[in-house]
């Protein structure tokens, strides 16, 4: 049954981590290394103010007064661990860059592959400019987190292990006193991680929204120009760049808040080590030299924590990014490619066959049913039917965009289920009534039916299909640029085009959904007649409105209320007198004026 | 795009300023957080040394420390802390407000160009670069006002640690200060080096983003022609580009940033190796030399924040250059300010009008292309008028013209004698309204997609479905009048959209109903039914339609025949039928062809009647 894209993937943050890394392989590769490459950059970064500590203690306030030959020792170790650290650091920025750009294009392009693999119903489910944002922005967020965020992230705990030995060295009790004072919160750190993953979750869609609102100003430029509606445009999308600016600030906020409870927390820890140690002190278990030089190790060690809860924040909104893309990725797809598993058929004549097939839409009534119906080889079948009596529908089962609910479709005998996409696209080919175009030249587009069709083949295409006359009068013939989704050329133009692509990728079954509804009369005739030269030898299935199609066809399939209720060549079922004579009276009524 | 650093530094501050300016208030506050923030930083150094030298040194001394000795200590550290704490909230939040306000509001006046801005603008610029307009180069463009307050309200810290420097020995100061244009100037090569390479990313940014959009909006056409391998690779192609732009600007970031941190530390070493000496020689005392070293230390973080906001401009520039590419657009249509007779049916005319296109070739060469040659056509107050042509002949950019969403070249539009170009801005659409061939759907509701937006009840929306034939359906729909029909009415099938739109028309009460062939996707019973609806309930409307049936054209009273963007010929279907060749190809087209079928349908017949006839003789013949 069909699924919807979900939302968002609904995995907590450490599963959502665990299948991003399984969904970007790239990202764990070489790990280890940069890992130990970290691990010697937080070392130098510790040891540099360290040193620079005890060069200031011993050289230059030592007992003997100061010793220039001992700070020159103590600077010349200082270099060296700050030119270790710059290009380890370095190597460090740069492999974790490598990887999370070749991790993340993975995911980006395994997003966008398995965006095209699921159903048109499933698609439907989302508006584009959402599923746009989840191959760009989503990402985005990810990689802004892995490639900044990661880097402090991993050299702040490497810091805090760092400074935890160090003070160890000078005082267990303090701290134990420290890491006391922090656990609690790791507690409140856990809690307002899920509040602020949720806040950027929210942000996120809000971020969807925002472009689906932007995209209807774009792409519904002539209808709002046409009805003057540009205020009451402009107010729906100020509700939805309003709605994602109070989520981002909800979010901001809440983020502030978890971060400064880190530094709250890493203040008032030295206010406990203070008083604690005062104690000690006043007991002659500390001196008063070793709480002050313990206070330095403290701030080594709460500088690091502060900034790993800052990035723990940002996580929440690269994992809010990530739950979207494997939300999609991890979508289910409900019309399936067999694959490898599945058969190939040979090229030629092609049969199709309906038994007892009946199609739902999920949650809806049933709009065909029970529906059998052979086509044979090389024969010419128009559907016909009134508005929505399930002509459409029965052309989407036959081209697999949608399953069955019940029954099976076959071509040559095969369960359509189980024939191979590659050897299914090459044999049967859908021309819908709005057939899309690219923002490219109209060769392109032509060619996108068979990209390794030369100029001269698409020329031919154009002439078999008597249509030469008319790429003689667009602006520049095959190199004409159609504009954005076509729309240089009119509605009627783009449905030559669409025919023309269709052709030239020369399918086995030709399946016509009102493919010429725009087109004027005698070139719809001329088309025809064209098609009927090039069909033979072809199967077709056509639905139109214009009865002209069925005069033409071998046989007339008629629809109504999803059942077959005629079916016969067309003076046959003329001469019958049934609910195709009537549809046909009233069409030849209109052409007759 | 300017890759010299100086005047880029200035332009991207002059960016900046605009943005303050349009948030003073917050980014004022945020400012004061970040200053309160540094006093906060310096104060809690004295606070412990205040602590140290008042209760812990005496308390050690005496051998014994009082409960109220503690909670000085304690009170002192840890209310410095929340003043501190109270400082980096009010920054954060009052930065989160300052950006997302600006950005708000920038993206606010971005898409209300997007408005603005004529048909043919749009035509040039494709959706998923507009998107990327309006989201992340906005994004890129304010994204620095993080960063910002805390870099601005460093600077106090930053002036006075220098003047703290200087005090103490102005040599040594002199030493440590060399550390600050170091820092400034390796941040000016960095922004040099980084600025062309954070442009080429957000550009294929832009381009993924586009490339994503078409393809998922041609997903019907990818499917069914099994072309999903190649838009992967299409994607794929763009992806790889933009992975190695984002890892070039990291290798940048990368070779920058170690060298900018080590700065100070060199600055740091470099004072206590000369002040070793110095102290050594009895010039100076070592406690200058430390105090200098640790104010070194403690400036080198502000200054850090300076270069997050150095680093961050580029992109500023970058993104503000994009966004502003768009509120500069010009070209929007200019309005006057005289308005229509609002009773009765309208007359509209064209008066020897031209129009050409802008095209651009694959090379990238624009020129231009005349679609429409001297077209005059007078369509009388309550006629009915047929444009009629083949596919391409330029009768969609003739309703265009009609209802103003393009001007002509040359000639005249009117509406009642009205030049369409002197009527106020919202004017012809009270006025006109159009069907176009496709339909575009608001995701909204079925009520909200019939209204736009006016006040009209549900009885009233009612009986314009009624005359649109859209009753059944919209009744059968889960939630009536109510139900959403999704994004692009992608719910609906092409059918029932062209009647939702048709229901949008006709609700408006036009006197002047412009049809571009808007009844191609539904049956012809339906469009029968749809006409005579419309006769009934269109008194008072002057009705331009284009059609190619038959039917609907020998409804209309007058008749303009059009090849190649001119009128070839005009008046009644009689007439043109008679001294029109074109004309009468086109609209008896089926009707011959179908005569054509039935005679050679006849002809097999009848051979096939003589060859039983004969086969008959044959069985009778032994």
């Amino acid at each position: 049954m069909s699924t919807s894209i979900d939302a968002t993937s609904g995995l907590g943050t450490l599963a959502t981590l665990r299948r991003g890394l399984d969904l970007s392989p790239e990202l764990r590769r070489g790990l280890g290394v940069t890992l130990a490459l970290a691990a010697v950059t937080t070392v130098g970064r510790v040891v540099v103010p360290f040193v620079v500590q005890k060069t200031t203690d011993n050289g230059l306030l030592g007992k003997n007064g100061p010793d220039p030959g001992l700070v020159t020792q103590y600077v010349l170790l200082a270099l060296i661990a700050v030119a270790a650290t710059a290009v380890t650091a370095y190597a460090v920025n740069v492999r974790l860059f490598r990887a999370s750009e070749a991790g993340l294009a993975t995911l980006r392009l395994r997003a966008f592959r398995h965006i095209h693999d699921l159903s048109m119903l499933t698609q439907n489910t989302e508006r584009r400019g959402s599923m746009v944002s989840r191959v760009t922005s989503d990402v985005d967020t990810i990689s802004q987190f892995v490639q900044f965020g990661g880097i402090i992230l991993i050299l702040s705990l490497g810091q805090i292990a760092v400074a935890t030995a160090l003070m160890l060295f000078y005082s267990p009790l303090l701290t134990a006193v420290v890491w006391l004072c922090f656990v609690p919160l790791l507690f409140v750190i856990r809690r307002f991680q899920a509040i602020v993953g949720r806040a950027y979750t929210k942000v996120r869609e809000r971020v969807g929204d925002l472009l689906a609102a932007v995209s209807e100003s774009v792409v519904g430029a002539a209808t709002i120009r046409a009805y003057g509606v540009e205020e009451r445009t402009a107010h729906r999308i100020d509700t939805a760049i309003e709605d994602h600016r109070a989520a981002a600030i909800g979010a901001q906020v809440r983020s502030v808040v978890a971060f400064s409870s880190g530094q709250l927390v890493a203040g008032l820890t030295l206010a406990v080590v203070l008083v604690v140690g005062t104690i000690q002190a006043v007991h002659d278990d500390l001196s008063l030299g070793q709480l002050l030089a313990f206070l330095f190790l403290v701030n080594l060690f709460t500088q690091p924590v502060q900034q790993a809860t800052e990035i723990l924040n940002e996580l929440q909104n690269a994992v809010a990014g990530w739950r979207r893309v494997i939300g999609v990725v991890d979508t289910h797809a409900d019309v399936a490619d067999p694959g490898d598993a599945g058969q190939v058929l040979p090229r030629g004549p092609i049969t199709v066959e309906f038994d007892d097939v009946s199609f739902a839409y999920p949650g809806g009534d049933t709009v065909l049913h029970d529906v059998s119906l052979s086509i044979a080889p090389r024969s010419r079948v128009a559907i016909v039917g009134e508005t929505g009596s399930g002509k459409s529908t029965l052309a989407k089962l036959l081209t697999r965009l949608m399953d069955p609910t019940d029954g099976t479709v076959r071509i040559d005998g095969v369960d359509l289920r189980d024939v191979r996409f590659s050897s299914l696209r090459e044999r049967v080919v859908l021309v819908p009534q709005e057939g899309f175009l690219f923002d490219a030249t109209l060769r392109e587009n032509v060619r996108f039916g068979r990209p390794d069709a030369t100029d001269a083949d698409v020329t031919l295409a154009i002439t078999e299909l008597g249509l030469d006359a008319w790429l003689a009068g667009l602006p520049q013939g095959l190199a004409t640029e159609v504009g954005q989704r076509g729309e240089s050329l009119s509605a009627g133009e783009r449905q030559l085009v669409a025919l023309a692509r269709a052709y030239l990728a020369d399918p086995d079954l030709l399946v016509l959904d009102e493919a010429t509804s725009a087109v004027d009369p005698s070139t719809e005739v001329r088309l025809q007649r064209a098609l009927e030269g090039l069909t033979r030898g072809r199967t077709s299935v056509a639905i139109a409105h214009r009865l002209s199609t069925a005069e033409a066809a071998d046989e007339v399939v008629v629809v109504d209320q999803g059942r077959i209720v005629e079916r016969g060549p067309h003076r046959d079922l003329v001469r019958a007198g049934g609910v195709y004579a009537a549809l046909h009276a009233s069409w030849s009524a209109q052409q007759r004026g | 795009m300017s890759v010299d650093a100086a005047p880029s530094l200035r332009r991207s501050l002059g960016i900046v300023g605009v943005g303050i300016r349009r948030e003073p208030r917050w980014f004022g506050l945020a400012v004061a957080g970040s200053a309160l923030y540094g006093v906060m930083t310096v104060l809690t150094a004295w606070a412990i040394g205040k602590v140290t030298r008042e209760q812990i040194q005496p308390a050690v001394a005496a051998g014994g420390v009082t409960g109220a000795q503690l909670w000085t200590i304690f009170g002192w550290v840890a209310g410095v802390v929340v003043v501190n704490v109270v400082g980096v909230v009010i920054r954060r939040v009052a930065a989160g407000y300052t950006m997302y306000n600006v950005a708000a509001g920038y993206r606010r006046e971005v898409t209300r160009q997007y408005l603005r801005l004529p048909l043919s603008w749009h035509h040039r610029h494709p959706s998923g670069q507009l998107l990327s307009n309006a989201n992340a180069d906005v994004e890129a463009t304010w994204n620095v006002f993080a960063p910002l307050p805390m870099a601005l309200g460093v600077i106090i810290m930053l002036v006075a640690g220098i003047v703290q420097m200087v005090l103490v020995d102005p040599v040594m100061a002199i030493i440590g200060l060399t550390v600050f244009p170091a820092l400034f100037l390796a941040n000016m090569v960095f922004q040099r080096s980084m600025s062309p390479r954070v442009s080429r990313a957000q550009q294929l940014r832009a381009e993924v983003s586009e490339v994503a959009h078409e393809s998922f909006e041609a997903a019907l056409i990818v499917k069914s022609m099994g072309r999903e391998e190649q838009e992967a690779r299409r994607f794929e192609e763009v992806t790889r580009r933009l992975q190695a732009a984002n890892v070039e600007v990291g290798r940048t970031r990368g070779t920058f940033d170690p060298v900018i941190e080590s700065i100070p530390t060199l600055g740091t070493l470099a004072v206590l190796v000369v002040g070793a000496h110095q102290v050594a020689n009895g010039v100076l005392e070592p406690a200058a030399v430390v105090q200098v070293a640790y104010l070194i230390s403690v400036l080198a973080f502000p200054v850090r924040a300076l270069g997050w906001v150095l680093g961050e401009l580029p992109r500023t520039v970058v993104g503000w250059d994009r966004v502003d590419a768009v509120l500069k657009a010009r070209g929007e249509l200019e309005f006057g300010d005289e308005s229509l007779v609002r009773t009765g049916a309208a007359r509209s005319r064209l008066d020897h009008v031209d129009y050409s296109y802008d095209i651009v070739d694959e090379h990238g060469v624009e020129s231009k292309f005349q679609a429409i040659h001297d077209v005059s056509i007078d369509v009388a107050a309550g006629s009915t008028v047929a444009l009629v042509g083949p596919t391409g002949s330029g009768k969609s950019t003739l309703t265009n013209l009609t209802l103003r969403l393009v001007d002509p070249d040359r000639g005249e539009v009117t509406l009642d004698g009205t030049d369409l170009r002197r009527v106020a801005r919202g004017g012809v659409s009270s006025v006109a309204a159009l069907v176009p061939q496709q339909t575009f759907m608001f995701d909204d509701t079925v009520r909200g997609n019939i209204t736009l937006g006016l006040d009209f009840t549900d009885d009233e929306v009612w009986a314009a479905i009624e005359v649109a034939q859209a009753t059944g359906f919209v009744q059968a729909l889960g939630s009536g009048l109510d139900t959403r029909v999704g994004e692009r009415g992608a719910s609906l099938s092409g059918g029932q959209r062209q009647r939702i739109a048709l229901a949008r028309a006709i609700i408006r009460r036009p006197q002047l109903l412009v049809l571009d062939d808007a009844t191609s996707a539904v049956d012809p019973a339906v469009e029968q039914a749809i006409l005579a609806g419309l006769r009934r309930s269109s008194a008072g409307t002057t009705v331009l339609v284009v059609a190619y049936r038959m039917s609907t054209i020998t409804l209309a009273d007058e008749i303009v025949y059009i090849e190649l963007g001119r009128v070839v010929d005009h008046g009644t279907h009689r007439e043109l039928q008679a001294r029109c060749a074109g004309y009468e190809r086109l609209v008896t087209a089926y009707a011959r062809e179908a005569a054509e079928r039935a005679a050679v349908i006849a002809d097999e017949e009848a051979a096939l009647a003589a060859d039983v006839d004969s086969a008959e003789e044959g069985v009778d013949a032994p």
